[in-house]
């Protein structure tokens, strides 16, 4: 039998058909529902602010910017302020990002300079990766039964010798904010290296290759070079680790504490924003259920600008090598 | 001749070229390299440990009856998760079963059918911050929308929470994987005068699937992790669930409400809970690794 390409190409049963009316409406109705569903993320978004403000509205209008500045949350006597909540979420993220940036920025070196065999950079990689999938309520509980008893000796000593100063000027009596932020800090490392490995990968690689040819060693190239240049990328990864960090809940609500307590001690129990909406939302009365929205909307606030703020950055960094390459 | 002798460079002493491990400039290369491989082994120790205890603590927990018994009040000794996991397995369902197509279908317009106009760099953008959106204020955003208006918690309510949280997961990633088909192939199927829906389903959904499932797997992983938006919006429950407008138990929030009693049955519950749930993440992730090979990466 010899194939007969003819008899197929003409045969009325042939594949290649203009498309019917029927698939014109067809194709019509899917991207209106495409258009639609990416339209749903900006409704969603905006939903989401407009009922976080309108279920907050009563809240504002009793207690206004005071609000803001109170350092009481007695349902009882219906006198709330969240000060205390502000100040333990941005310190307790300021910590974890100062312990996480450096760990995550150290890791991106790692990850990208070619310290090791390509194959065990990948087994770091998904540890990395991992380290992000554990999820938060597990490092809670990993952070009471683990964490929390290997550094009560070490807050004592802390405490003991260098008392007077005030980052160590009380006792751990248990959950507080030094085993909070260590926790913290190990949620944001792999989003902190991600973007940070990220930002050395885009550097050309001519510029590393003109260090090297100047005599330049690894580690002088790494700082002199690489860090400068990826810097902006760094910053992203920095500023995107802090949003995370600022609205992690889970983890903090079972390590801090949750006292309503302003102090520079890392050692005294604190409170956060988002801890503190899961520990009274659900016992919570109708009026401390205001307060608590005007709470969210205060956390929303805090993310969406620190969250934005990162993005802008990213993109920036993004566009450094755009068609430099 | 005497000329060309005088025209010669004077001789230079040259630097010697051998490495010399008591340089400072060589000290400090080797001091920062052992730094980093420090840092990394560090940064590695968390993620062993929590796997080390969860094996030690919970692995003498599991057997048939923590897997299905109810969990235990207070004194009682015994009992199980099983109401938790599937609690936990409904409420991912309905997650998934509102955000994946959503998301897709959201992604193909980013990706494919509009990349470059004003609506969707707003969406883009708005997903992206999205994903930084804290995941309790999902869980206040549905008490206010549905819990209120029910007057129930309901595992409705807990599956709409993950789904939020799920969506712009789906979405960026979907949107990445679509973007890696490449244009050629798509130019071809036009060429040939395929609609634009017929190019979607025949060429982008099927070449890019492997990417969209990474990402879609990711996003149910962490959705079966998260205990925030479940909080007052499934609450919890003792029992198994009878339908799906009641509170609903799920192994996060079991694991946090355990964690806290001054039980020892509770607490090792709460570390066998969590080696479930561990477990049930890890799985997911390592799939998604396995199903993400995408033909189209350098």
């Amino acid at each position: 039998m010899v194939y007969d390409p003819f008899k197929h190409a003409s045969s009325d049963r042939t594949l290649s058909a203009p498309p019917s009316a029927f698939d014109y409406m067809k194709d019509k109705v899917f991207r209106s529902f495409a258009y639609c569903c990416a339209l749903a993320i900006i409704l969603l978004v905006t939903y989401i602010v407009f009922e976080l403000g309108s279920q907050a509205l009563p809240a504002i209008k009793t207690y206004g910017l005071g609000f803001v500045t109170g350092t009481t949350w007695d349902a009882n006597q219906r006198e709330f302020g969240v000060l205390p909540e502000i100040w333990g979420t941005l310190y307790s993220s300021l910590i974890a990002l100062a312990i996480g940036g450096v760990l995550g920025v150290g890791i991106a070196i790692f990850l990208t300079q070619s310290f090791v065999h390509a194959k065990l950079e990948l087994v770091f990689r998904t540890i990395i990766e991992l380290l992000a999938a554990i999820p938060s309520v597990v490092y809670g509980l990993w952070g009471i039964y683990v964490l929390i008893p290997l550094l009560r000796p070490v807050a004592q000593w802390f405490y003991e010798t260098l008392g007077w100063f005030p980052f160590f000027g009380t006792e751990l009596s248990g959950p507080g904010l030094a085993p909070a932020s260590l926790v913290l800090a190990i949620m944001i490392l792999p989003t902190v290296a991600a973007i940070s490995a990220d930002a050395f990968q885009r550097i050309p690689y001519k510029v590393k290759e003109a260090a090297y040819g100047m005599g330049a060693t690894k580690w002088e190239v790494i700082l002199k070079v690489m860090l400068p240049t990826a810097s902006s990328g760094i910053l992203a990864g920095l500023v995107l680790g802090f949003g995370r960090a600022l609205g992690e809940t889970m983890a903090l609500a079972m390590l801090i504490g949750n006292v309503n307590n302003i102090s520079l001690s890392l050692f005294a129990p604190a409170n956060t924003l988002a801890s503190l909406l899961a520990s009274t939302f659900p016992e919570a009365g109708e009026i401390e259920v205001q307060a608590l929205m005007y709470a969210a909307l205060v956390l929303l606030a805090i993310t969406f600008i620190v969250n934005i703020a990162g993005l802008a950055v990213q993109q920036y960094a993004m566009r450094k090598f755009e068609g430099k390459k | 001749m005497s000329e060309i002798t005088q025209q010669l460079p004077p001789v230079v002493e040259f630097p010697s070229l051998e490495k010399d491990s008591f340089d400072i400039r060589a000290i400090k290369n080797s001091t920062l390299t052992l730094m980093v491989w420090g840092i990394a082994i560090m940064a590695s120790i968390p993620l062993f440990s929590v796997i080390f205890m969860l094996i030690s603590e919970g692995g003498s927990r599991i057997d048939i009856e923590a897997l299905t018994e109810i969990p235990p009040a207070g004194f009682e000794t015994g009992g199980g998760f099983g109401n938790a996991i599937i609690g936990t397995f409904v409420m991912v369902g309905i997650a998934s079963l509102i955000s994946i197509p959503f998301g897709i279908m959201a992604a193909l317009h980013l990706a494919i059918l509009d990349p470059n106009s004003k609506l969707t760099t707003i969406s883009r953008f708005l997903a992206k911050v999205l994903t930084g959106f804290p995941s309790i204020l999902a869980g206040v955003f549905v008490y206010a929308v549905i819990v209120i208006t029910t007057g129930t918690y309901s595992a409705w309510a807990g599956g709409v929470a993950l789904a939020v949280l799920m969506l712009p997961t789906v979405t960026l990633a979907a949107e990445e994987a679509m973007r890696q088909v490449p244009q050629r192939m798509k130019d071809a199927a036009y060429g040939m005068g395929c609609t634009r829906t017929q190019v979607i389903m025949q060429v982008v959904l099927p070449t890019g699937l492997p990417g969209i499932l990474t990402g879609v797997i990711l996003a149910v992983a962490g959705a079966a992790g998260e205990s925030a938006p479940l909080l007052f919006t499934a609450l919890f429950s003792n029992y198994y669930m009878a339908e799906l407008a009641e509170p609903t138990a799920s192994l996060s929030i079991l694991i946090y409400n355990f964690s806290g009693m001054p039980f020892d049955n509770q607490i090792e519950l709460a570390w066998a809970a969590s080696l479930v749930l561990v477990v049930l993440v890890l799985f997911f992730n390592i799939l998604a690794r396995v199903v993400g090979r995408s033909k189209f990466k350098e």
